[in-house]
């Protein structure tokens, strides 16, 4: 019986029926946190290698700037995306870097998220009824845990990245000539940032935290039918958190890749470039 | 508050209250809290753990004339429709208390953290019923036992009761006349406990487990009854069984498990082999002034209750399975032996799931219909009993001295035939009332009665026996046979002839239960616990079919084929039952009189 | 159509136990617990098994079918191949009594440290004004029905004896959440939710979710909110600013702490030597 390695339930306690199996479920409760892992662990790897390849060449085509970079407020953006020229001395660190630690809060903090790492990356537990392997468990009742509870101050960043994106999506319907004459852009492109965006706004308004903020914290719904009627919708929202989790991270890396494709010209955007809106002034 | 604990005997643990309640229902939860309240120490027995009892069975809702969605209900209104319901027969004090006394008491479980659905103006919904004039039922959703269950095991462990689950009360002890206490089992150990207390409440609910078709769980073996009668307490109405006209009748497994009046209150029919309404054509005279006769305006009635007459769907329970036996008999029955409720033709998909969702949700989990698009098959299943412990309308005190009965163990309050949801009300009404006279009773007592050790001795030798013999029976089987026999010739229509032949049958399982030897020792041994329970379900089943042998008539819950008219002069006598030596015996007992400002209702309405 | 239905069940006491195989007539249409039903009455006279409505009502008859926490009597035979082994377990985080009967005492004893519900004092005799909209969320947690299954599934005490006396399991969170939403209640139970009943223990992994009967939505509807309404009191420098300087109101409820102090009321037979 003493087989130290194997965790099984109630090892500490001898009042329990002597089972030794550390499960005795006979379906494939494994598959999922196996999915995750890889998919998580897939995600990181891309999103880790594109932080790094950080050349501008590498995540800009006119008009389109890879989400990983949005905003672009460095010294050496383009000039016609360029919301600031902050002078980065440490050249190792990307830019990108300043901008994905706040989705990377958001998510890692994010009540979906936290189910699924815990599972698949902690096994704390694996699956339901699947015995964790940890000798002991404090939860999140400390640090640095404890901090999952400011989720919601990375969700009022998430919500001003989503409007950045969702601007960048407004953006990837302008096109700029060389002689800097804006035109109505239509491109493949531009059709994945507007998913992009959806996804992302999706995901971020249907966040627990979002719940609570427009009505989950009060008691009397029905003295605020306004603030009922958004939380009906991000309730909504929320019932397919999970969903909007992983279509916007996946739709998220893809655009990035995308973009890279088009920058580096192994793939062609098929687009159309409609006649001048406005033309250069005075540049 | 600390736990009193009494001097230890030697095999067994003994502790001193005040009040001990035996069951953790509905109505003994709001009798040990009122006792409490009272100031009595106070203990709750139960066989099951707590918040289990079958009161969580309960779906409707609680009947209480609150008047929140018709102003015109009132008491008097709620008090006609209950003893037009039991067909007279019920004790009108009982059905005056409690009428007037179910609004407050509702009220109440919504200071104690009930959550009962709101009208539009906020204020307690209530829904239809059958027999109910007016819409009267408090509920939510369709799981309103449960909603009480849990308010009042809540408010009972706030309040600090000491609670002994799972733990099987045998034997009341009594000191000469006087109730003592109570001797049972832990059915954790199956070691002893005695708990010495002046006075005991009563509340075990039915004896619906001695019927093969029945709603009613292992739990409902009579015991209360059954403890009652050997303690020398008399038994009221024990005739009368109520068989809920809609019980589910396949998957096997389920057969009997109920299916909520509510589906009919919320607009769902009933409809033979041909499709056909056939609730029309059971309209009987005593109802056919107030119920509607076309489908038409049965149909309207859900929205304008004024102007129209009810449909016949809502007629009283006991009217209903009759006329569903009938249909079947008649061999226009369902596939499965049944007849049609139909809800999907008749409400939308959303309504279905608002209004009845644990309907929705047994349908498709347990027999893979979805009745938001097909009908359910439904029969008549074995489901309350009107009869039980004879008491005192004001105190529920039983005819011992110190004993006191409430809910469905007690018998009077619904005369032959128990209206839908007033079951619920009855047991908040009547459980503060028993709690409160058997706090006084005990406080006014000089001398704490004591029972005699010869007493105890003879309590654990008879739990014991069961250990001792060489038998060759096995409980269970003989519990499947007596639920064979009590369903089959003690059941929905009833003959002096077969009764006849179900008493001879109980003499010989009388005989066989002796002979009963159990497998295992005395640890959670479910095995031991039948053999126990199994006396009592043939104390309870025999009282039953001698009262039912004894009325020439029918009426309510006991229908006989013949004798198949109601006859007035039997609607003067209540039948007692009494048991010395063990022989089980029955006397008339003339129908308290009713004041005449009470009797004037009954004019006017006509 | 029946067929006969191989079973493995765990038999046993606290002081060992193990499986035991069975074959067990059954008939189309039968749940777990009716074959657990016929192996008692035919096989096992002493098989010691909880249950009392055979509806999925009154949660009683919680146990591991196949390892999963489920209700026998809502477990489906016809949902299993009709020739595997059914496996069937008592709870395994509870102590065992006898078989598939467990002490779920630990789940009574939290129960009574939830400070109960405190009504307004002017109350009109208890005729309350609730509207519908505002009592349908905490309805939902009262809908359980207390199997204590997620009780049972939850990681935290499941895995971690040591933790049960700080955590007080879903069912209770979701109490807590019940009463901190209800629209009348008085006292404030958040930083007793916190710090005595251990709601910073869920990591929010959702098995609590996913074994209950009820399908009540423990985590999203309950646990979550709980914990985003405790970020309020105890952990957000904005929100505690705002109510300093007046910018958002006080909830007008009065922070209580754990209640049930003193000895159980929930007795337990005493050991005797002979028994």
């Amino acid at each position: 019986m003493a087989t130290q390695s194997a965790v099984t339930p109630g090892q500490r306690s001898t009042e329990r029926a002597a089972i030794s199996e550390k499960t005795l479920r006979t379906d494939r409760w494994w598959l999922l946190p196996l999915i995750t892992f890889i998919g998580f662990s897939a995600f990181i790897v891309y999103s880790t290698w594109a932080a790094f390849a950080n050349h501008p060449s590498q995540y800009y085509s006119d008009p389109y700037l890879s989400p990983f970079y949005s905003p672009c407020f460095v010294k050496g953006c383009p000039s016609d995306i360029n919301w600031g020229s902050l002078d980065i001395h440490w050249r190792w660190l990307s830019p990108a870097i300043y901008i994905l630690i706040f989705p990377l809060g958001f998510r890692a903090t994010c009540y979906y998220y936290r189910k699924a790492y815990y599972r698949s990356f902690w096994l704390s537990p694996p699956a339901c009824a699947v015995a964790e392997p940890h000798k002991s468990y404090t939860g999140e009742t400390r640090f640095p845990l404890l901090v999952q509870n400011l989720h919601r101050y990375f969700w009022y960043f998430a919500v001003l990245l989503g409007g950045i994106l969702t601007y960048d999506a407004v953006l990837a319907f302008m096109y700029k000539d060389a002689a800097g004459g804006r035109h109505f852009f239509l491109g493949v492109g531009t059709l994945l940032y507007v998913i992009n965006a959806v996804l992302i706004l999706g995901y971020t308004f249907g966040c627990h935290s979002c719940r609570h903020i427009t009505a989950g914290r009060i008691n009397n719904f029905s003295k605020h039918p306004v603030r009922y009627k958004w939380w009906s919708f991000v309730s909504w929202l929320n019932k397919h958190h999970i969903r909007w989790a992983w279509l916007s991270l996946v739709w998220i890396a893809l655009v990035d890749l995308y973009v890279r494709l088009v920058a580096t010209g192994h793939i062609h955007d098929y687009h159309h470039v409609f006649g001048a809106v406005s033309t250069a002034v005075g540049h | 508050m600390t736990a009193p604990t009494g001097a230890h005997n030697a095999s067994h643990e003994t502790h001193d209250y005040d009040v001990v309640v035996i069951g953790a229902g509905g109505s003994g939860l709001r009798a040990a809290i009122a006792a409490h309240e009272s100031g009595a120490r106070t203990a709750i027995v139960t066989k099951s753990l707590l918040g289990k009892a079958h009161t969580v069975m309960a779906e409707g809702g609680i009947a209480a004339s609150m008047g929140n969605v018709w102003p015109e209900d009132n008491w008097q209104v709620h008090f006609r429709d209950t003893m037009r319901g039991g067909k007279m027969l019920n004790n009108w004090r009982m059905a005056q208390l409690h009428a007037q006394e179910a609004p407050e008491r509702v009220w109440e479980l919504e200071e104690w953290g009930a959550l009962f659905d709101r009208t539009k103006d906020g204020k307690i919904s209530q829904r239809d019923f059958g027999g109910h004039r007016y819409a009267r039922l408090a509920h939510v959703g369709d799981r309103t036992g449960l909603e009480m269950i849990r308010t009042l095991q809540q408010r009972a462990v706030e309040l600090g009761i000491d609670v002994y689950m799972e733990c099987t009360v045998t034997q009341l002890l009594k000191d000469g006349d006087r109730i003592a206490g109570t001797f049972g089992y832990w059915r954790e150990t199956g070691s002893f406990i005695q708990l010495n207390a002046p006075a005991v409440i009563i509340a075990t609910g039915g004896i619906g487990k001695s019927f093969k078709v029945t709603s009613n769980s292992w739990e409902y073996t009579g015991d209360g009854h059954a403890l009652a009668l050997q303690a020398g307490a008399s038994l009221i109405n024990m005739e009368f069984v109520q068989f809920h006209p809609t019980g589910m009748v396949w998957p096997l497994s389920v057969r009997g498990l109920l299916i909520t009046e509510s589906v009919r209150g919320e607009g769902g029919v009933l409809r033979n082999s041909d499709g056909k309404r056939f609730m029309f054509d059971y309209i009987t005279d005593y109802f056919k002034a107030e119920t509607a006769d076309t489908e038409e305006e049965a149909d309207r009635w859900y929205d304008d209750h004024i102007n129209n007459r009810r449909p016949p769907e809502l007629l009283p329970r006991d009217e209903v399975a009759r006329a569903i036996n009938s249909e079947i008999k008649a061999g226009r029955g369902s596939p499965h032996g049944g007849v049609f409720l139909d809800i999907a033709t008749r409400r939308s998909a959303a309504d279905i799931h608002k209004r009845l969702p644990s309907m929705y949700h047994q349908f498709k989990e347990l027999a893979d219909v979805d009745i938001t698009k097909d009908p359910m098959e439904v029969a008549p299943t074995c489901h309350y009993v009107m009869g039980g412990v004879e008491v005192d309308p004001e105190t529920q005190a039983a005819t011992v001295a110190g004993l006191y009965a409430v809910g469905e163990a007690s018998g009077g309050m619904h005369g032959s035939n128990r209206l839908g949801g007033n079951s619920l009300s009855d047991l908040i009404v009547f459980g503060k009332r028993a709690g409160e006279s058997a706090a006084e009773y005990a406080a006014k007592l000089d001398r704490r009665p004591a029972a005699p050790a010869a007493d105890v001795a003879n309590a654990i030798a008879v739990a014991l026996k069961p250990f001792d013999d060489n038998g060759d029976e096995n409980a269970y089987t003989v519990q499947q046979e007596l639920q064979d026999v009590m369903f089959s010739l003690v059941g929905i229509i009833r003959t002096g002839a077969e009764m006849e032949q179900a008493l001879a049958e109980i003499e010989k399982y009388k005989a066989r239960v002796k002979r009963v030897t159990v497998q295992g020792g005395r640890a959670y041994n479910p095995g031991w616990h039948v053999a126990l329970d199994i006396h009592n379900m043939l104390t309870v089943s025999e009282a039953c079919a001698k009262a039912a042998l004894e009325r020439k008539e029918s009426r309510g819950g006991h229908t006989r084929d013949d004798y198949p008219k109601t006859d007035p002069e039997w609607g003067k006598i209540n039948l007692i039952v009494t048991e010395e030596n063990g022989a089980i015996s029955i006397t008339h007992k003339p129908l308290p009189q009713m004041p005449a400002d009470l009797a004037q209702l009954f004019e006017e309405a006509k | 159509m029946g067929h006969t239905q191989k079973m493995r069940v765990w038999r046993g006491d606290a002081a060992g136990g193990g499986f035991v195989d069975y074959d067990v007539p059954v008939e189309e249409g039968e749940v777990v617990l009716d074959a657990i039903h016929r192996l008692q009455a035919t096989q096992a006279n002493d098989l010691a098994v909880r249950w009392n409505c055979k509806a999925g009502k009154c949660g009683s008859c919680s146990a591991e079918i196949n390892g999963k926490p489920r209700l026998m009597c809502m477990s489906r035979l016809s949902s299993y191949d009709p020739d595997e082994t059914i496996t069937v377990t008592p709870m395994r985080t509870f102590p065992v009594i006898r078989d598939l009967v467990t002490d779920v005492t630990f789940n009574y004893e939290k129960a009574r440290e939830v400070p109960s519900f405190a009504p307004p004092s002017d109350n009109q005799g208890g005729k309350f004004r609730m509207n519908q909209l505002d009592v349908e969320r905490s309805q939902e947690f009262r809908k359980c029905i207390e199997c204590f299954l997620c009780q049972n599934t939850c990681h935290v005490v499941r895995d971690h004896e040591e933790n049960k006396p700080n955590f007080a399991g879903p069912r209770f969170l979701i109490r807590y959440a019940e009463l901190d939403m209800h629209p009348l209640d008085t006292v404030d139970r958040k930083n007793t939710a916190q710090e005595d009943a251990g709601l910073g223990y869920c990591n929010i992994t959702k098995c609590c979710s996913e074994v209950c009967p009820e399908n009540i939505h423990i985590t999203d509807n309950g646990i979550i909110p709980l914990k985003e309404r405790v970020v309020d009191v105890k952990y957000d420098p904005v929100v505690f600013i705002a109510k300093k300087i007046g910018l958002r109101k006080d909830s007008g409820r009065t922070p209580v702490g754990p209640a049930g102090g003193g000895p159980s009321p929930i007795k337990h037979p005493e050991k005797f030597a002979d028994s």
